[in-house]
């Protein structure tokens, strides 16, 4: 039976919700696709097995992490031309997406990318148009090769004994163009990843500056839950661009999706309109925000939340 | 001889449907429709065309658009140039229409390979389909450095470097020319075309480029040589707006309630 590869090199929600979509496929067992630094697979060989990977090819050296996506690309190519899987799924995050678009030309081989759902006959489904249209979509030339969404859907554990695969690393001149001189890691502080949050908590324009963004993050902090700003707060420089929802930003599906001060321009929606719950803040009433908004408030974002929080905390003493 | 400074820039541009106005996918084939919407130049392959022209503005640049669309793509050509660039090459040919984003990388591929270039620069993805990938894509069919998701990039002779955000942080990307470059928005405000600008632009050269010129057959593009195809479209249910409360001194109280009857809190 053919298997079904995940790519991933990390032991994340969106790894969990791969195996999980690759397990219901029923195309066949599923094998992970570990692209890495020596140490890569063995440091999440064992959540790996916990939602269900039959097999984890490894394919671990420094090569892999000192050049741009093009080794990765290289690996994966050469493993699915050797193993023909039925399917592969990437992440859909940069890094991802870019290693599926070079595996697509060096295959010849169909991408399709941002879904949210597959079926075992290979039809995927994609939101477009910033989620106001939902297309289906299958692969016509090759196997179905796809990256998917965070939040596509809920990962569920079952638990497998993986055989470990070594993969050769053999790597052409052509793939080591691009060199990566230097990673920097940025503090993040103790708040969940923004695309992996169940809540999450947006400052707009109507935050007004930088230090009042800290309206924001207590709220976020009460509840748990991730910090995100729309563009025209980004583009402000209230809040860094990392965090920006929306079309040019992160496009998150949490549980709960509070935008404070924040019109609802179709930018922004693009980024949240999937969420579960939505709740708007805004001072104007005929801020778009509100047709999409389960429970909105009309009023001033400092005065509301300060007491949203004051009245949340009384109720847990 | 040329100064050091000297680069051959082709920026790669796209007409799409005004993302800020309702688009949709036509009803036989699915393909975005494009012949009744309102087009305009995908909104980062501004600042992929701000890149150039500031490199331009430093030292000596030529710098070429390059569009692959319909005959009414000729609209948003003439709106890149006003913003500074040379001239455009606009390859446009009826076979192409419903190309996917896999197959569109070959005519681009194809169409570079008839020009010279030191540098490619385009999107971090349109906004249409936004797929992301094309830099990568042209990396990997030209055999050149493709260096995607750029938020910063400086070029020292043919040295160039990025500096991209990730998940954690940032990373430092070094090439050297020929190579694609793919922006946010994150890089820079794109300017404002000047009267000038606008009026300059009418008169650049755009050299218009068939199928047959780069070499390819139509069976190889359009939805004969497309990789994947639409099944289906629908439009999404459209969310229902819900309770919404004006804050006379008890909205947030109103707030903390509802979170908590939602069980948030």
């Amino acid at each position: 039976m053919a298997e079904v590869f995940v790519v991933a090199n990390a032991a994340n929600k969106l790894t969990y919700e791969m195996l999980t979509m690759a397990r219901g496929l029923g195309m066949g067992d599923v094998a992970v696709v570990v692209l890495g630094a020596p140490g890569t697979a063995d440091a999440i060989a064992d959540n790996l097995a916990e939602y269900g990977a039959a097999k984890i090819y490894a394919a671990e050296d420094s090569v892999l992490e000192d050049f741009l996506v093009a080794p990765k690309a290289e690996v994966l190519a050469k493993l699915i031309t050797e193993h023909q899987p039925a399917a592969v799924l990437l992440p859909s995050v940069q890094e991802g997406k870019e290693i599926a678009a070079r595996v697509a030309v060096s295959l010849d081989n169909g991408l399709l990318t941002e879904i949210v759902g597959l079926t075992g006959e290979g039809v995927a489904t994609q939101p477009v148009f910033a989620g106001s249209t939902i297309v289906t979509s299958r692969v016509t030339k090759g196997i179905p090769l796809v990256t998917v969404r965070p939040n596509s859907l809920t990962p569920s554990p079952e638990a497998a004994t993986p055989e470990r695969v070594s993969v050769p690393v053999e790597v052409s001149d052509q793939a080591k163009l691009v060199a990566v001189t230097d990673r920097v890691t940025e503090a993040k502080g103790d708040r969940p990843e923004l695309t992996e949050a169940g809540v999450v908590v947006s400052g707009g324009r109507g935050v007004g500056s930088a230090e009042q963004f800290s309206v924001i993050e207590e709220f976020a902090d009460l509840l748990g839950g991730a910090v995100g700003a729309s563009r025209a707060a980004t583009d402000a420089g209230y809040y860094p661009h990392k965090f920006q929802v929306g079309q040019t930003g992160s496009t998150v599906s949490p549980q709960l999706y509070l935008a404070a001060g924040i019109s609802g321009a179709i930018q922004h929606r693009a980024g949240m309109q999937t969420s579960k719950t939505i709740v708007a803040i805004n001072k104007d009433d005929a801020a778009p925000i509100f047709d999409i908004a389960d429970f909105g408030v009309v009023g001033d974002l400092f005065k509301v939340l300060p007491q949203a929080a004051e009245t949340i905390k009384k109720s847990r003493q | 001889m040329r100064p050091d400074t000297y680069m051959k820039i082709v920026v790669l541009t796209k007409q799409v449907p005004d993302s800020g106005l309702d688009r949709s996918l036509g009803a036989d084939d699915f393909t975005v429709e494009r012949a009744s919407a309102s087009n305009v130049i995908s909104e980062l392959d501004e600042n992929a065309i701000e890149a150039a022209m500031v490199l331009s503005d430093a030292g000596d640049a030529e710098v070429t658009i390059l569009t692959v669309g319909p005959d009414h793509a000729l609209e948003t050509v003439r709106k890149a140039l006003s913003m500074g660039p040379d001239k455009a090459v606009h390859v446009q040919d009826d076979a192409i229409a419903g190309s996917c984003a896999v197959t569109t990388s070959a005519v681009i591929a194809a169409a570079l390979g008839k020009l010279e270039y030191d540098l490619v620069l385009c999107a971090a993805e349109s906004t249409d389909g936004g797929v992301g990938g094309m830099a990568q894509m042209l990396g990997a069919r030209l055999g050149v450095a493709a260096m995607s998701g750029a938020r910063k990039l400086t070029v020292d002779g043919n040295k160039l470097t990025v500096e991209r955000q990730t998940d954690d942080g940032y990373e430092t990307l070094t090439a050297t020319t020929p190579a694609v470059v793919s922006v946010w928005d994150s890089m820079n405000t794109p300017r404002y075309p000047s009267l000038k600008g606008i009026m300059a632009a009418k008169r650049k050269p755009v050299e218009t480029m068939s199928l047959a010129d780069l070499g390819l057959a139509p069976e190889q593009v359009g939805a004969a040589g497309a990789t994947s195809a639409v099944v289906s479209a629908e439009p999404r249910p459209p969310r229902s707006a819900g309770q919404k409360v004006v804050d006379e001194g008890e909205g947030g109280a109103q707030l903390a309630q509802f979170l908590a009857s939602e069980k948030f809190v």
